[in-house]
C-alpha cells in the first residue's frame, strides 16, 4: 500500500489546488492513468499515477489548495486484502463534507510516516471556514482532539482576514489561468537558470528552402488535417542532431549532469494572454515527420485547453522556442532548468543567400543554442546548430 | 448558405481553436496573425474545421484569402458557389 502525494510539477510549484478526482475509491488504476485534475500557475494539469493498484481512500477533497508531497490518496495494491486499507489512520470524519475548505499548506508531513488528512474540525468550523476562505490547517482549534470549532474560525477570522472573499467554489472545465501567478512561475524558473547556469549562445543562419520547397510539393496532395508545417520539420531536425551532442539532451540536478537516451522535447507555447508554458513532446526521438506534426498539434491543443499532463511538464529534456512566421529574426533563449541547451528558431524570411556562386533569394531562418557551459563548449554546440542544418537540406529522409 | 451563416461558422471554428478569443470582439477586418494572434498551428486546424465543415479543399496557395474573416467569408462563398 502507497500514499498518492501532490506531485512536483516543476522545481517553481510549491503547491495545487485540487480541482477533480477522476477517479474513486474501489477504482483500479494502471500506471500512468490519468487519476485527477489539479491547478497549478501553469493551468489545470492532469495527473498521472505512476504505480498500479486500487484506489483506497481519497484523502483530499476538490477546493483544496495542497502543498507538493500533501497525501492525495490512499493507493492499495492491486490484490491487497481490504483490512490492511482500513485501521492505519482515516482522521477524516465521514461526515466530512465536499467540498472542504481550501485547506491550504499542511503543516510539512515529510518527517512523519503517517500521513495527515484534512485537520480535524466541525461541520459548522469548516462551513464557516470555507465561507470565509480561511485555512482549516492555520487555525488552532480548541475542540477534543484539537478540532477546529466554530469560535475559533470566528477568533481567527479577526485576526487573518479572509484572503479572497466569498466562497471557494471547485473549478471545472476550461482553467481561468492566473496571468500573475503564471509571471511569477516564470520569474522564478528565469531567475533561477541565469542565476545558476553559465549560459553561452551560438547562433546560424540555415537555408530551407529545400525543405519549403518539399512541403509546398508534399502538402499539395494531403487534406488540411495531413499537412506539415515546417515546425515539424525543425523538430525533427533538432531531435535528431541531439543524437550526436548528448551533452544537450538531460537535466542537471543536484551537481550532476544525467544525458537522457529519450528526447522529451520541450516545446515553448505562448498563450494569447501573455505568458508561456513549455510541455514536452515525450519520446521524440524516433519520431517521423507526420508523428512529430501530431503531437504538436495536440500539445498545442491540450495546452491551449489547459489539459497538459504533468509528465509533460516535468520531464523535458531541451525545449525549443521557435517565434513563428511573424516574429523577428532570432531569439536568445533562457534555458529551463534543470534542462541544459534551449534551440531557438526565429521567423523563415526570404535572404539574399549564396549558392552556386549565384546570390539567389531563398528561405532562411536563423537557429540559435542557448547551452550550458557546465556541461558543452561551444565547439560541440557548433557542431549540434551545423547538424540541424544538414538534417534541413535533406527533408524528404523519413 | 447565406454570408452570415458562413460568418457565424467560420467564428464558431475560430473560436473553437482559439477558446480565449470573444467572438464579439472579433473585427471583420482583423488580420488572423497580425491582431488575433493565432499562430501557425493555430491557423492550419482553422484550415482543417474549415475543411472538415465545408468539404473544401482550401490549397495552401489559397491561405492568403482567409486571412481576414471578411475575407474568409467572401472565399468560403466563392468557393461553395461553385
Amino acid at each position: 500500500m502507497s500514499i498518492f502525494t501532490m506531485p512536483s510539477l516543476g522545481a517553481d510549484m510549491e503547491e495545487g489546488k485540487l480541482v477533480e478526482w477522476l477517479v474513486k475509491p474501489g477504482d483500479h488504476v494502471a500506471k500512468g492513468d490519468i487519476v485527477a485534475v489539479v491547478e497549478t500557475q501553469k493551468g489545470a494539469i492532469e495527473i498521472e499515477i505512476f504505480e498500479a493498484g486500487e484506489i483506497g481512500e481519497l484523502l483530499a477533497q476538490p477546493g483544496q489548495t495542497l502543498p507538493v508531497g500533501a497525501p492525495l490518496a490512499r493507493l492499495g495494491a492491486a490484490d491487497a486484502a481490504e483490512a490492511t486499507i482500513a485501521p492505519v489512520a482515516a482522521p477524516i470524519s465521514p461526515e466530512l463534507p465536499a467540498p472542504a475548505a481550501p485547506a491550504k499548506a499542511l503543516p510539512a508531513t515529510t518527517a512523519s510516516p503517517v500521513p495527515t488528512g484534512p485537520a480535524l474540525a466541525s461541520p459548522a468550523a469548516r462551513g464557516r471556514a470555507a465561507e470565509l476562505g480561511l485555512a482549516l490547517d492555520a487555525i488552532a482549534g480548541s475542540g477534543p482532539g484539537g478540532a477546529v470549532l466554530l469560535a475559533d474560525v470566528e477568533t481567527q477570522a479577526k485576526v487573518q482576514p479572509a484572503p479572497g472573499s466569498g466562497p471557494v467554489t471547485p473549478q471545472k472545465g476550461k482553467p481561468g489561468l492566473d496571468m500573475a501567478e503564471m509571471r511569477r512561475a516564470i520569474a522564478a524558473a528565469m531567475s533561477r537558470s541565469k542565476r545558476e547556469i553559465p549560459h553561452y549562445y551560438l547562433s546560424h543562419e540555415i537555408d530551407l528552402q529545400a525543405a519549403q520547397d518539399w512541403l509546398t510539393t508534399t502538402n499539395a496532395t494531403r487534406t488540411p488535417d495531413q499537412r506539415l508545417l515546417m515546425g515539424a520539420l525543425l523538430i525533427r531536425a533538432t531531435v535528431r542532431a541531439l543524437a550526436r551532442v548528448p551533452e544537450l539532451n538531460g537535466r542537471f540536478e543536484g551537481d550532476a549532469y544525467t544525458p537522457s537516451d529519450a528526447v522529451h522535447c520541450g516545446l515553448a507555447v505562448a498563450m494569447r494572454g501573455g505568458g508561456l508554458i513549455a510541455p514536452a513532446i515525450l519520446d521524440a526521438q524516433g519520431m517521423a515527420a507526420d508523428a512529430i506534426m501530431d503531437a504538436m498539434r495536440d500539445i498545442v491543443v491540450r495546452t491551449r485547453a489547459g489539459r497538459l499532463r504533468n509528465s509533460e511538464i516535468t520531464q523535458g529534456t531541451i525545449t525549443i522556442s521557435s517565434l513563428g512566421e511573424t516574429g523577428v529574426d532570432a531569439l536568445f533563449g533562457v534555458i529551463y532548468p534543470p534542462q541544459v541547451a534551449l534551440v531557438g528558431f526565429g521567423a523563415p524570411r526570404l535572404k539574399p543567400m549564396v549558392r552556386d556562386d549565384i546570390v539567389q533569394p531563398r528561405l532562411a531562418i536563423t537557429a540559435t543554442l542557448a547551452a550550458d557551459h557546465r556541461v558543452s563548449d561551444g565547439r560541440r554546440g557548433a557542431l549540434f546548430l551545423a547538424e540541424i542544418d544538414r538534417l534541413m537540406q535533406e527533408p524528404d529522409t523519413p | 448558405m447565406t454570408p452570415s451563416d458562413i460568418r457565424a461558422a467560420f467564428l464558431d471554428d475560430l473560436t473553437l481553436i482559439a477558446p480565449d478569443l470573444d467572438p464579439e470582439s472579433i473585427g471583420d477586418n482583423d488580420h488572423l496573425q497580425d491582431d488575433l494572434g493565432l499562430d501557425s498551428m493555430d491557423f492550419l486546424n482553422l484550415v482543417s474545421a474549415l475543411h472538415k465543415r465545408f468539404g473544401l479543399p482550401i490549397p495552401e496557395p489559397d491561405y492568403p484569402m482567409l486571412a481576414t474573416p471578411a475575407k474568409a467569408v467572401d472565399y468560403l462563398a466563392r468557393m461553395l458557389a461553385r
